[in-house]
């Protein structure tokens, strides 16, 4: 299977003898599209009127002032300097050029702020809530994807994630319930993730079996189990197995009081700073430490890094435990996170956006939590656009992630490459 | 390929050993039919073997081909997991956990609940799903079965969509997004029209089927045109589905029922409803019928047609089949087209057979994931996933009056099933937890030839 996607790879485009650079359409004609629907929201629905941004929060020592914008101007002079990177990037790629990141990036941002002021026209939007809600739902997105890219760099497709952060949602609430230390309960979230993590191992690497098999029957499986015991032994003895203390809130003293950004990233519980943290060991660990070099060497190539004498199974088996774990720990956010009771699939299918995301960002810890942190967004803009009264139904909000992901993975967005040795089983002979 | 004559006398051959190609798995290859299915290295060990030591008699053969073959591999993780069930029944049965506590002064009381909490579960499992001694009349009696084929229809066809799908290589998880759009199609086709009795269920079930094979085509296009990775592009299918039809359900004038505020569609019209099969006092309906059509044309598609031939070689290795001038994308697109038709049938039979009253967003009721297992489980092959829906459809019939009269909560069947799929994909699990012989001689290295096709099975 993967034999064949990489066949059908875009062919690299003849260059000059020194460099070979793959520039490729596809981004330009994104754009384009996404300019195109912003001119579409300009011309054939335009909503009179002025969105204000509320920038701060009433108690913040540091206030903001609101910023109030009238809706059609911003959004034509949006259209303009959309129209402007698409066509920037079109000159970049007709004169061989790639389309850099942060273009990527400042266009996602202009086409975000136009639609936010033509949605919220004759309204106010609370940019702090709206942030700090994305962020806090992308956690367990984050970890997952963490998960997801490290398991894939080692060669194991996890689409287990899902039943991992399941399994950490669960036991994180029956261990913080029993012992009413929300820290024990992250532990035993950690290992209940990392166990999940080692029977896919171990029927993917001991066993053979096809990955994604075990991947999906897992996730039935930790369905399974999670619910039969939530209705036989939970919900009978919910006091005492399900009333999950919650982590409090952890201001950090000076960083909390920057505008914007404190209130948004520094006022969060010991998860989301753990998620920080865990998002830069990844980064550093996989491209800046012999762990890293190792993983990636068993991903890519396993014959070469069996032949320089590192155990390909053995480093696959541990990182996927290890991966599990870091899963587990996203699973946290749903109950002791959050301090809500344990209930039956409450996941909802983090575990397969967080996959997404891992194919979003390219297999890349920074780039998939931004993926992560964009279908955050997505999803909570749609709970604050309700709230003020969308003129878009709710559910196409809700899509937007999934269409985004498919964009990206059929390639419209930037070239998506899986580490060569994904999915593949090594076979020593 | 190009010969039609030569396409014909291969798919013949390969279809002699179909029934066998149900019953193996790559390890469990005997030497007559090892040449055919398997690459030269498959066989070449017993070949070898047999050189060096007579040749073992008959009997030994077949004992041993009993012990090793995977039929007993299925049946022992049918046993397994059902043991592992036990053991979960048990440990939550209040009755075991209160005599559990003078254990060792009187050990037999706690066996005892341990056998009347597993026995009663095991045997309301039965009488829901087969047949239920506790009614007077034989037709009271077997109305479990009839639940338990009404339940294993939409499974069969899904199933089959999943099966098919992996024959080429690919792997069709978007059966919920299918099966929604397919039941949304078929509903308004049969809530929102008048025609004539037959004609509209006919017109409904075909319009279903196109909007399931459609909604899988998008992946399989994707993946010809960009190579997308079909796993990625059907599972968010999936949620774009889900949400697109909780939309128009809510949506009035698109599906939600007229005069209501509830996200549900008006019931199907009478004209356009599966007939019963077995009269009007069993749930069995025409959707059944169907399945075993579904299964028939699957069957001859995969071991008869030429169509199948080239996906079995794109699904066995995609490289060598495009040098032998198949056309690799194009199948990937046919693939999910009937794919997706299938588990489309499968939403079809939910809204026009079993939920005639009108639907919501959940009228996949997760058929599309329990497919992959049906199809797992039956090893990719049609017959073998017919048998595996009727298992399945049986443990659901089974699992709801198992948690009305026993008080089991039903996921313990997700358990179950999740876990046979589970042992039947790692027959030297199984063969280590019951010391049973290992065949597997050849070496290891011959496995790398297995592509993700010849291991779904």
């Amino acid at each position: 299977m993967t034999s064949t996607v990489a066949s059908d790879r875009v062919a690299p485009q003849p260059a000059s003898l020194d460099t070979t650079v793959v520039t490729s359409w596809k981004a330009p004609v994104a754009f384009g599209i996404f300019t195109l629907v912003a001119l579409a929201l300009a011309v054939f629905a335009p909503r009179p009127g002025e969105t204000t941004y509320r920038l701060s929060l009433p108690n913040d020592v540091i206030q903001l002032p609101e910023v109030t914008v009238p809706a059609m101007p911003t959004l034509w002079v949006v259209v303009v300097l959309l129209a402007a990177a698409t066509a920037y990037s079109a000159w970049l790629v007709s004169s061989k050029r790639r389309v850099p990141l942060w273009l990527v990036v400042v266009y996602a941002i202009l086409f975000m702020f136009g639609f936010l002021t033509w949605a919220g026209s004759g309204s106010s939007l609370p940019m702090i809530g709206l942030l700090f809600g994305s962020l806090s739902l992308a956690v367990p997105l984050i970890f997952g994807s963490l998960a997801g890219v490290i398991g894939e760099r080692a060669g194991v497709v996890n689409i287990a994630i899902e039943g991992q952060l399941l399994a950490g949602a669960f036991t994180a609430a029956i261990v913080a319930s029993v012992t009413g230390q929300p820290f024990l309960g992250l532990v035993a979230a950690m290992v209940a993730g990392m166990l999940v993590g080692m029977v896919l191992a171990a029927f993917a690497i001991k066993y053979f079996v096809d990955q994604v098999i075990v991947g999906v029957v897992l996730n039935v499986l930790v369905v399974g189990l999670t619910s039969f015991f939530f209705s036989q032994v939970l919900a009978p003895n919910a006091a005492l197995l399900n009333t999950p203390p919650r982590f409090d809130r952890l201001p950090i003293p000076v960083l909390s009081e920057i505008p914007i950004i404190g209130p948004v990233l520094f006022r969060q519980t010991v998860v989301v700073y753990l998620m920080y943290i865990a998002v830069a060991l990844v980064y550093f660990g996989l491209f800046y430490t012999k762990w890293g070099l190792r993983v990636r060497a068993v991903g890519e190539h396993p014959q070469a890094a069996d032949t320089v004498g590192i155990n390909v199974n053995r480093t696959r088996f541990w990182n996927v435990a290890l991966a599990g774990a870091i899963a587990g720990l996203g699973g946290t956010f749903f109950t002791i996170g959050s301090g809500i009771a344990f209930n039956k699939e409450m996941t909802a299918g983090a575990g397969f956006i967080a996959l997404a995301a891992v194919i979003f960002g390219q297999w890349d810890p920074i780039k998939a939590t931004l993926a992560a942190l964009l279908f955050g967004f997505a999803s909570n803009l749609q709970n604050t656009l309700s709230v003020i009264g969308s003129p878009v139904p709710s559910e196409f909000m809700l899509m937007l992630p999934y269409i985004v992901t498919i964009f990206a993975v059929a390639g419209f967005v930037g070239r998506s490459r899986a580490p060569a040795a994904d999915g593949k089983p090594y076979i020593k002979s | 390929m190009s010969d039609p004559h030569e396409s014909r006398g291969d798919a013949s051959r390969a279809n002699e050993l179909d029934p066998d190609v149900a019953l193996q798995e790559p390890g469990a290859i005997s030497p007559e039919t090892g040449t055919a299915t398997q690459d030269g290295t498959a066989s070449g060990p017993a070949r070898d073997g047999e050189g060096e030591v007579p040749p073992p008699s008959r009997w030994h053969t077949m004992l041993r081909q009993i012990a090793t073959g995977n039929a007993i591999i299925s049946v022992l993780a049918v046993v397994l997991a059902l043991i592992v069930g036990a053991i979960m029944i048990a440990f939550t049965d209040e009755r075991v956990q209160q005599t559990a506590v003078y254990f060792f002064a009187r050990p037999g009381d706690t066996l005892l609940a341990i056998w009347d909490s597993v026995s009663g579960a095991y045997s309301a499992l039965f009488q829901g799903s087969i047949y239920n001694f506790r009614r007077d009349t034989f037709v009271a009696g077997i109305r479990p079965l009839t639940e338990t084929l009404t339940f294993a229809t939409p499974l069969i066809a899904g199933g089959l969509g999943v099966a098919l799908a992996f024959r080429v290589g690919m792997f069709n998880i978007g059966g919920r997004g299918q099966m929604l759009i397919a039941a949304s199609v078929a509903g308004w086709i049969a809530f929102g029209f008048d025609l004539p009795w037959g004609i509209h269920m006919f017109v409904a079930l075909i319009g279903g089927l196109l909007g399931g094979a459609l909604w899988a085509g998008i992946a399989g296009i994707l993946k010809a045109r960009t190579g997308a990775h079909e796993v990625i592009v059907t599972i968010m299918l999936n949620y774009v589905a889900f949400y697109l039809v909780s939309w128009m359900l809510r949506t009035p004038g698109l599906l939600q029922a007229p005069g209501s505020s509830n996200p549900k569609t008006s019931a199907m019209k009478e004209t356009a409803i599966f007939p019963d099969l077995l009269g009007p006092q069993f749930n069995l309906h025409f959707g059944f019928i169907l399945a075993i059509i579904a299964t028939i044309i699957v069957w001859w598609i995969l071991s008869r047609s030429s169509l199948g031939f080239k996906f079995r070689a794109v699904g066995i290795n995609p490289n060598a089949a495009r040098v032998a001038g198949i056309n690799v994308k194009g199948m990937y697109v046919y693939a999910m087209l009937i794919s997706g038709a299938l588990l489309g049938l499968a939403g079809v039979s939910q809204v026009l057979g079993t939920v005639t009253s009108g639907f919501t967003a959940g009228i996949d009721a997760g058929i599309g994931f329990d497919a992959i297992t049906v199809a797992l489980l039956g090893r990719s092959t049609p017959w073998g996933t017919f048998a595996a829906g009727i298992l399945f459809g049986a443990f659901k019939a089974g699992g709801f009056s198992m948690q009305a009269a026993e008080g089991v909560p039903i996921e313990i069947v997700l358990v179950v099933q999740s876990l046979i799929v589970l042992f039947i994909a790692a027959p030297p699990l199984v063969r280590t937890i019951f010391r049973l012989p290992d065949p597997n001689a050849r070496p290891k290295r011959s496995r790398k030839t297995d592509t993700k096709e010849v291991q779904a099975k």
